[in-house]
């Protein structure tokens, strides 16, 4: 394989943003051309993850297609899923050994729509979709069946609650924040039992944006680059009737394909937007929650791009190789109200 | 491929003895309504209130002085934000056209047939569509000088829409200079080549 | 490193029409892929991972319906990806998968594109009000007609050369038992008086609304070498974007699409594609753009592609037949069209298109475009080793 890396991220994220799509992710793509000195001649592959349904509008893709510059033409990509799939497709690209430099982005606003109607709208329509069941309930139930299997605690919940808040004080990019004991947490009224408000997302706006490089590159642009060792992605099966709510098999055949586990991680940056999530999947990938630090960056349930969570999850993790923070990395990201599409990187300095 | 196309490929689906005879399910409809407040972003935003007032703004690039209307915020020839917004007045000329037979959602106000053209304002650098009238369908051409017909002033709202149509100025026709290029000539910078 | 070789070595189509009542969207990919399957003699297990493209989701109402169409497509424990590249999706979709097997990581993939867009309203998905734009939005054919009408007046072409298109195309798709209209009765004549939809476009001059998929089996060459049929090697690869709207942009030959083939070209050591290539499967939703393609893709100059349909070259026994399987004016399900202009290509080049096959056919071009003429996705595949 090629040795590729990322080489800079950069990301926004606010409750709301005024801006629309374009305005809100010219800055973050020139962000990263910036940080890498790389202007729109010296990418020579651009892959983006975004989605109709959340935008309210059909090929909402394309107008922000221009904040790339595509004029003259570009080689370019798209995918209907996370930003961090957009990732995996450059990241192949560079593995022909033609295109040196990729442009990545994710990004959503779901303030404009209703997200809950929206993502009813992702259910299977025969079965469950009539039923317009929200995306919180089904997390939820997920959590029961968890709770009653005795996976989980609520305690252990509100733990990983209080532990994110207090990690995303020193994320600029985090929405959800603050010092908050277990107790206190656990004092407060269910949202949907048996969730309660720390236990799900901080949904916001925004997006992100990732460059790759193979190595001439990389060592030019980037002081430590966060070399990618391997991206392993898999799909479960998605019936809500078919799937065991407490695993994500995806995940798990992702981590053991990459060997996540066969040395020391010290930073695992996993898309969970719901703290029993980040149970299921520390569980499913293997990890040592004394030997890593789960989420530094807050993770997704402290600020939650849709279409971009998974991407912010991977730059977030590379962010703190390039810092020196960490030498080994592991990123995640996920699709489906039961985790059921699971991507899984592994990066290192 | 010599298979039948319109055999099944699937083996039959086996039921359960409890539900021979039952009707089998067509299909499932489920009408779903889905509301969105979208954000118009600063520069269309100034775009939309200036159309209140029967006044047009375009962006240009901060790379190649191109100017696009409406504005997003964004050129596609920079990449880059857009810093200078630029008033433009409402004439232009038809860079081209076609004769719309076919009623469109949502516009049942549409007379058919209808022109609906692209119109390139003086000092654009690219066109947007709108709606020629004013002259008889089969004597609309290329490059026909027009000039906007705004809705009445208590019919103004923050909205492209306030130009009703584009009708006929009576001047002179522009001479097209190239059929294949659109827009007040740029020259975008030549390809590098990239083999990706 | 060096780039693995990769060949189409199974192909899968539903038949097309404009609804598909008699399967889910499940069924409906099931059985493309299945037919691709068989094609290849291989099982569900054999497949390493899966690609899906398709066009916007408003087509079906169903927010990415991959994710619980993955299980349909043997997709549980492995890979599956979801391209949307637009109207060029279908090719693009091909090109992903191509480089899964390229780069080595997978010995087959399974490509596959598809709309079920009988589910929703098409028209109404083409046509959503746009925020912020004026609400004449005329569809694609009212985008298009005023581009054709440049070229019709670059060119001096005669008047009814869209209509010989038209007519070409759908006789053609007679002997594609797969494709959407068959149309025994119709005369050339009855296309020329059809209604004006958007002056210069007919309705006979453009495509019809389908539900649909087709499915490809791309693989290495170790698992080419044990494919039960004869196999198309891709050559060559492309793909191109550019924005839609700027000063000085060529509407009618796309910067992107003639850079996206002089690229796609070079990579395939081709020179002279008129005597070069032996049948190309290009995306004509609209009658002119066979032409205009035509010229931008290099097999004619400018202002000159229209000399091809009048003198009959592109049609099936003629020099350089194009679109032998009806083209997308006789198939239009939106996210498969490409993929079925990919397919096609290699099914030529296989020897396997039966009544619509081109006789001798050893390169084949497949294209692509999507947005507005602004996204385009090339293939060229061979049957030589």
């Amino acid at each position: 394989m090629i040795d590729v890396a990322v080489v800079a991220y950069a990301a926004r994220q606010q409750p709301v943003f005024d801006e629309n799509e374009i305005e809100m992710m010219a800055p973050v793509i020139e962000d990263v051309r910036v940080a890498t000195g790389l202007g729109p001649d010296d990418l020579d592959f651009t892959c983006s993850g975004s989605s109709d349904f959340l935008a309210g509008a059909a090929f909402s893709f394309v107008m922000t297609v221009d904040a790339t510059r595509p004029v003259p033409p570009i080689v370019e990509s798209h995918v209907e899923m996370d930003g961090a799939w957009a990732l995996y497709e450059a990241w192949v690209k560079l593995q022909l050994g033609e295109a040196k430099t990729a442009l990545i982005y994710g990004y959503g606003k779901s303030s404009p729509g209703s997200l809950r109607d929206v993502l009813a709208t992702q259910l299977d329509p025969y079965a469950a979709g009539p039923l317009k069941a929200d995306a919180f309930g089904i997390a939820g139930l997920q959590a029961r069946y968890m709770l009653d299997a005795g996976d989980v605690t609520e305690a252990r919940m509100a733990e990983i609650a209080a532990r994110s808040m207090a990690s995303a004080e020193s994320n600029p990019l985090s929405i959800r924040k603050g010092t908050r004991r277990v107790e206190e947490l656990l004092a407060e009224p269910y949202l949907h039992d048996p969730l309660r408000a720390h236990d799900v997302p901080a949904r916001a706006d925004g997006g992100a944006a990732v460059i790759l490089a193979t190595r001439e590159v990389a060592e030019r642009v980037c002081e430590r680059p966060a070399w990618v060792r391997g991206i392993d992605h898999r799909m479960d099966i998605h019936h809500l009737g078919a799937r065991d709510p407490r695993r994500a098999p995806s995940a798990a055949i992702a981590a053991q394909a990459l060997a996540v586990t066969a040395d020391k991680i010290d930073v695992a940056e996993l898309d969970a937007p719901f703290t029993h999530q980040e149970a299921l999947l520390a569980t499913e990938l293997g990890l040592d929650s004394e030997a890593t630090t789960i989420n530094p960056s807050g993770g997704s349930l402290c600020g939650h791009v849709m279409m971009g969570a998974g991407l912010t999850r991977i730059g977030e993790a590379a962010a703190r190789i390039h810092r020196g923070e960490a030498d080994r990395a592991v990123a995640h990201a996920t699709s489906g109200p039961w985790l059921q599409q699971n991507l899984v990187a592994v990066m290192e300095g | 491929m010599t298979d039948d196309p319109l055999a099944p490929v699937a083996p039959p689906v086996q039921l359960p003895p409890r539900l021979q005879g039952v009707e089998a399910v067509q299909s499932v409809r489920t009408p779903f309504r889905l509301e969105y407040h979208a954000s118009s972003g600063q520069h269309m935003a100034a775009f939309l209130r200036a159309m209140k007032q029967k006044q047009i703004l375009g962006e240009r690039c901060p790379t190649t002085g191109q100017v696009f209307v409406p504005p997003r915020g964004v050129t596609p020839t920079s990449g880059l934000e857009t810093t200078e917004l630029v008033e433009l007045p409402d004439t232009g000329y038809v860079e081209s056209f076609c004769i719309t037979r076919v009623p469109i959602p949502g516009r049942d106000d549409l007379e058919l047939p209808y022109v609906s053209a692209w119109v390139v304002l003086d000092g654009a650098s690219v066109g947007f569509i709108g709606l020629v009238a004013g002259i008889p369908a089969d004597e609309v051409r290329l490059g026909l000088r027009v000039k906007a017909v705004w809705r009445p002033d208590e019919e103004l709202r923050e909205t492209a829409d306030n130009i009703h149509h584009w009708a006929p100025t009576g001047e002179a026709d522009v001479r097209i200079a190239s059929y294949e290029l659109i827009g007040a000539p740029g020259r975008p910078p030549a390809e590098r080549q990239v083999r990706a | 490193m060096a780039k693995e070789r990769c060949a189409v070595i199974g192909v899968g189509q539903t038949k097309y029409q404009s609804t598909r009542g008699d399967v889910s969207i499940a069924g409906l990919v099931r059985e493309a892929a299945l037919r691709a399957l068989a094609d290849a003699a291989l099982e569900w297990d054999d497949i390493d991972a899966i690609v899906i493209g398709k066009a916007p989701d408003f087509f079906e109402g169903v927010m990415m319906p991959e994710i619980v169409l993955g299980e349909a497509l043997g997709g549980v424990g492995k890979p599956v990806l979801r391209v949307h590249t637009a109207g060029s999706v279908g090719g693009s979709t091909a090109i992903v998968a191509s480089t899964l097997v390229e780069s080595g990581i997978h010995a087959r993939v399974l490509a596959l594109g598809f709309e079920k867009q009988s589910e929703s309203n098409a028209m109404w998905a083409l046509s959503l009000p746009q925020a912020f734009q004026t609400s004449i939005n005329a569809g694609a054919g009212g985008y298009f007609a005023p581009i054709i009408r440049r070229y019709m007046a670059m060119s001096a072409a005669p008047e009814l050369v869209g209509c010989l298109v038209a007519f070409k195309d759908r006789q053609h798709a007679l002997a594609n038992p797969y494709a959407h209209l068959h149309q025994p009765d119709l005369t050339f004549d009855q296309v020329v008086e059809s209604p004006m939809l958007w002056d210069p476009i007919r309705y006979s001059e453009t495509c019809p609304s389908s539900d649909g998929a087709c499915a490809v089996v791309l693989a290495s060459e170790a698992a080419a070498a044990v494919a039960p049929n004869p196999v198309a090697w891709i050559d060559a690869t492309a793909m191109r974007s550019e924005a839609n709207n700027f000063g000085g942009r060529n509407m009618v030959n796309p910067a992107a699409s003639s850079m996206c083939v002089a690229d796609l070209y070079a990579k395939a050591g081709i020179t002279e594609p008129r005597r070069e290539i032996d049948v190309v499967e290009m995306y004509v939703p609209f009658s002119w753009y066979e032409p205009m393609w035509l010229e931008s893709l290099g097999f004619a100059e400018k202002g000159e592609g229209w000399r091809l349909v009048e003198d009959g070259t592109t049609r099936l026994g003629g020099a350089l037949p194009v679109n032998t399987s009806g083209g997308v004016l006789s198939s239009n399900p939106i996210g498969a069209s490409g993929m079925v202009r990919f397919a096609e290509a290699a099914l030529q080049v296989r020897g396997m298109a039966g009544e619509h096959q081109v006789d001798g056919a050893t390169r084949a071009l497949g294209h692509a475009y999507g947005g507005g003429a602004q996204y385009f996705a090339m293939w060229i595949v061979s049957a030589a080793a």
